[in-house]
């Protein structure tokens, strides 16, 4: 858990069009290219970042939006499989209002598991394994910091994921998705602090949320992923 | 990689790319003249815009779907900064809370008028509002329950417009992006204006819209009209694959967007 909370509170990339830190790569990840050039951006960008290291063994998430597809079935597999055990051993001192959050937020997160897992059909990764061995699901505080680390991780996701998606269908449906991973974090971390919802951890002096890529975002999360993925053929633009 | 290298990249499949991006020649010679001092703000922007001219696509209607946006960032931040004066809000937890959204309103009013700026447009001005709707909401100022109904439904029809125009933005990476990081900060103000709402009393209401309950009643029904899907690309999320998902639920996972019509026709009784 210390990792996460480390991670979460370093400066990440926010805006493309309004910091002027911003490293080379990101503000060209961040250029709204057209077909060709997105083509191409994704060929500058892999040189830049070297050989890709390739596990022969590792799932690999595939290209395009169904790439993306699976890695949103990735982070919906991470999130369901927590909140199943959450559910399971809930911590002695929940409230009725935390379990019922708990136990609405686990239907949300199956529902997207199995929505996902459904659309992609037979392009679909296989059942992820994790370990949550480093999370104490006795514990009300260990419980609900992993939950917070987990949605705001799960919505910058997706805000970083947009731009990736070609399809507006799909867009659209992660559209639907990430507002309600929002809604999740802002209760969650109301839990921990009434007034946190939208707090600076999180929100910027823009008003705008945070936002990871695919590689920021698989860091994090695989402190819980046994399973090796392979991200290296995901959209980078 | 830097930008020459981008385009010396994109002129290896595409050896027209000097020619398609002529009509912005003299913008992209100020990209290599590191003596040339343009808004960094403006820069990724700028750069987008040459792409969606060069490719076909139209900034026009990233400025309208921008404008669009800024209609109703306007009218929040207004919302919240005259209920911030006037309303009898809790001293405390509450009021700071306010606080905190009236924040990022006038955050995303003033980023969003830098980028329509930045991409040649003219943003849309604040308006006078009635924020009682034309007398739907005559205490909105005056009684705190009141003024948090209104609130949570400017907050859940901000995201459905926000989810509702993201497709416009499709060909603009650094646009649809931050209206993305908009989308989602809206979507955390209505959990909390909901939690706000279910401690003042209103017990049913959740952070999340289950089925197209509003739990403020008729008044603001068309903000919360459609919500109450539970089939997503197809696939009926009921029960999906066995799994104990009951269609309160179902609905609540997904949450649906607004045409920019709808949105209009919801918000049009607050202008005065």
């Amino acid at each position: 858990m210390e990792k996460i909370s480390l991670m979460e509170h370093e400066p990440v990339e926010n805006s493309g069009f309004s910091k002027s830190k911003l490293p080379r790569r990101s503000f060209l990840q961040f250029t709204g290219a057209g077909l060709a050039g997105v083509a191409l951006l994704a060929a500058g960008c892999k040189k830049e970042f070297g050989g890709t290291e390739t596990l022969d063994t590792a799932v690999d998430l595939g290209s395009g939006d169904v790439g993306i597809l699976n890695y949103a079935y990735a982070l919906e597999q991470l999130e369901a499989a927590f909140y199943i055990m959450v559910v399971e051993k809930m911590y002695a001192s929940a409230t009725a209002l935390e379990k019922s959050y708990f136990h609405d937020i686990c239907r949300h997160e199956v529902a997207h598991r199995e929505f996902f897992k459904n659309a992609l059909g037979a392009n679909a990764i296989p059942d992820l394994e994790f370990d949550f061995s480093s999370i104490d699901f006795g514990s009300r505080d260990s419980v609900l910091a992993t939950s917070k680390a987990f949605e705001d991780l799960g919505v910058s996701a997706y805000n970083g994921a947009g731009q990736l998606i070609e399809s507006p269908d799909y867009l659209l449906l992660a559209g639907k998705i990430v507002s309600v991973e929002a809604r999740h974090a802002a209760s969650i971390r109301d839990l921990i602090e009434n007034g946190s919802f939208a707090n600076m951890e999180v929100i910027d002096a823009n008003g705008l949320d945070v936002v990871r890529t695919p590689a920021e975002v698989l860091a994090i999360a695989g402190t819980y992923i046994v399973t090796p993925i392979n991200a290296s053929n995901l959209p980078t633009s | 990689m830097n930008l020459v290298n981008l385009l010396e990249e994109i002129e290896k499949v595409d050896g027209d790319v000097y020619e398609r991006l002529s009509p912005r020649r003299k913008a992209m010679k100020s990209f290599f003249d590191k003596g040339t001092k343009i808004a960094l703000a403006s820069v990724p922007f700028a750069l987008g815009s040459m792409f969606k001219k060069a490719y076909g696509q139209s900034t026009d209607d990233i400025i309208g779907v921008l404008n669009f946006a800024l209609t109703l960032e306007h009218l929040e931040y207004c919302y919240y900064e005259r209920g911030y004066r006037l309303a009898p809000i809790p001293e405390g937890a509450a009021k700071s809370a306010i606080k905190t959204i009236r924040d990022h309103e006038k955050a995303h009013v003033a980023f969003l008028e830098t980028a329509i700026k930045s991409v040649g447009g003219t943003p849309v001005k604040s308006a006078n509002y009635d924020f009682t709707a034309k007398g739907t909401f005559p205490t909105v100022f005056s009684d705190y329950a009141t003024f948090l109904a209104v609130a949570q439904a400017f907050e859940d029809t901000g995201v459905r417009a926000y989810k509702g125009q993201a497709a416009n933005l499709i060909s603009s990476n650094p646009v649809l992006t931050a209206a993305l990081q908009i989308h989602s900060v809206e979507a955390r103000h209505a959990a909390h204006i909901r939690s706000m709402r279910r401690a003042n009393s209103f017990a049913m209401v959740k952070p999340w819209i289950t089925g197209n309950e509003s739990g403020i009643g008729a008044a603001a029904q068309a903000s919360y009209d459609g919500e109450e899907l539970d089939t997503q690309a197809g696939i009926q999320i009921t029960n999906i694959n066995g799994k104990d998902i009951p269609f309160d639920s179902a609905t609540e996972s997904f949450d649906e967007p607004l045409t920019k019509a709808q949105v209009t026709a919801i918000v049009t009784p607050f202008f005065a």
